[in-house]
């Protein structure tokens, strides 16, 4: 039997200005996939992700979040959403990983972690601080969980905001370059907290530089060039003899 | 001996009314900085709307408010406020001069011009708030409402803080302006002792500390309140 489908996504377009930077993306994502989304700077993957969240809203093309379809209309001439509170609804159920954190500097860890849970989906406080407290355990971070986000290391912040999205419960998760602002000694503990998300089965899309994440972590391998999908396979395929040669030659200038 | 006769709390004594008039004061400014806080909000989500038509608006406020001498604004809002009032008067049948009361004059006059600075202040702190803070509360879900609640109320406010405490002291000086209009200040108080006991220098230099007693005890309040609030900078960032 199929995996359910948590995420899919088609025929998305996206422009700035007379600069097209998505012409056209189609995914499916179903229950715990890892696909790790690659590509030189500028060739939309960040967009793309960005889209799945209307962080930005796509020009045309369809979203469905485990099963929900996001209603778009078109108005003066932009396609936008029909509801924001659907909006809101859908976003919820997406946990969104940044490049540069976004912890909220004037809350503890643990306020930004049960923030969510308790004024966005309402729950009761407690339960949310003792499910947030075993997130933030979990991701090696508990003794921090009083301070503030600006006294946190990078590696410490990015697992901290992993964390956060976390204790949303989220149906899937999306990581926007979450290794690409930190030093390179604290990559790997964030590496490691996302590879243990992917092998207890959850749901994730990457836009990543790190080569070995996306070799060895994810079943699956996006090439994103010129707003377009260049090849999409399985690691072992792509990375074996199955890529396009502008594949080859983009994981040839990471050394691999 | 003299001396503290004049300024003790006695029957000749000037001392009773000075503090009375240094409370009056700190009410005018007081009530002045909550008005002002309020317009200073409306104003500075104006000036950061999208739409071109409130933005202008927002703009034309704290021009003409920063723009014109503190001293006309206040005539204007009591001489305005007392004709408005004199011609609702005259409406119900009351011939003759109606004026503002002086403590409603000089708190929204003051007001008024402390809500154009309030403004800038506002709008440069919610500048200062990191735009992906913003985007983080909208990908976990949250409303229009609950992002202002949560996430941009409490960081304007801290940002806000020293531009505030600016504010504040600015206000408390301009309100002795408002003792043209007759009103009790300290500045009002400090004039008519002076006058009447002819001590020219001792009532000035008395009013001029109660002044500064009212802005050093602010200063203070506004230091700790801006050491609680950057608990959560990094060190030495906003601890001075």
């Amino acid at each position: 039997m199929a995996a359910a489908t948590r995420l899919s996504v088609r025929n998305i377009h996206k422009s700035f200005g007379a600069h097209e930077v998505l012409r056209g993306i189609s995914l499916d994502a179903h229950d715990g996939d890892v696909i790790s989304l690659l590509g030189a700077s500028g060739s939309g993957k960040s967009t793309f992700l960005r889209c799945i969240n209307l962080l930005e809203t796509a020009d045309q093309g369809e979203i469905v979040v485990d099963g929900e379809r996001i209603e778009m209309t078109v108005r003066n001439g932009r396609n936008m959403p029909v509801s924001r509170k659907q909006i809101d609804r859908i976003r919820a159920e997406l946990g969104m990983v940044f490049q540069s954190f976004n912890l909220w500097s004037h809350m503890t860890i643990l306020d930004n972690a049960i923030e969510g849970p308790v004024h966005v989906l309402k729950r009761p406080r407690a339960e949310c601080i003792a499910e947030a407290e075993a997130l933030l355990e979990k991701v090696g971070i508990a003794e921090k969980r009083h301070a503030y986000p600006a006294h946190l290391s990078g590696g410490q912040q990015q697992r901290a905001a992993i964390a956060r999205a976390l204790a949303m419960k989220p149906k899937v998760m999306l990581f926007d370059e979450p290794t690409s602002a930190l030093d390179p000694e604290l990559v790997g503990e964030v590496l490691r907290v996302m590879r243990s998300l992917a092998e207890e089965g959850m749901t994730m899309l990457v836009v990543t530089h790190e080569m070995s994440f996306a070799r060895n972590v994810s079943n699956r391998v996006i090439f994103m060039r010129s707003g377009e999908i260049d090849s999409d396979g399985a690691p072992e395929e792509l990375f074996g003899k199955g890529g396009s040669p502008a594949f080859r030659q983009f994981i040839g200038t990471f050394g691999s | 001996m003299q001396i503290v006769e004049t300024l003790g709390f006695g029957q000749t004594g000037w001392g009773g009314l000075l503090l009375m008039a240094a409370l009056m004061t700190l009410c005018v400014t007081l009530t002045a900085l909550l008005i002002g806080a309020v317009l200073g909000a409306v104003v500075a989500a104006a000036k950061l709307s999208q739409s071109r038509a409130i933005r202008t608006a927002g703009g034309v406020y704290t021009t003409i408010f920063r723009g014109v001498p503190e001293l006309l604004i206040i005539y204007l809002v009591y001489f305005g406020g007392s004709s408005a009032v004199t011609m609702i008067g005259a409406y119900f049948g009351y011939d003759g001069f109606l004026g503002l009361p002086t403590f409603i004059a000089g708190a929204l006059a003051v007001g008024l011009i402390c809500g154009a600075y309030q403004a800038e202040v506002y709008r440069g702190a919610f500048l200062a708030i990191p735009r992906g803070e913003l985007e983080a509360a909208e990908a976990i879900g949250m409303n229009r409402l609950l992002r202002f609640r949560r996430i941009i109320a409490p960081q304007v406010l801290r940002f806000a803080l020293p531009g505030i405490g600016n504010v504040w002291q600015l206000s408390l000086k301009d309100s002795a302006l408002v003792s043209v209009t007759g009103l009790a200040d300290l500045m009002r108080t400090s004039q008519v002792a002076a006058g009447s006991t002819r001590q020219y220098f001792l009532f000035f230099i008395v009013g001029g500390c109660l002044y500064l007693v009212l802005t050093s005890m602010s200063d203070r309040l506004f230091a700790s309140a801006e050491r609680r609030a950057s608990r959560s900078m990094p060190a030495g960032i906003g601890q001075i």
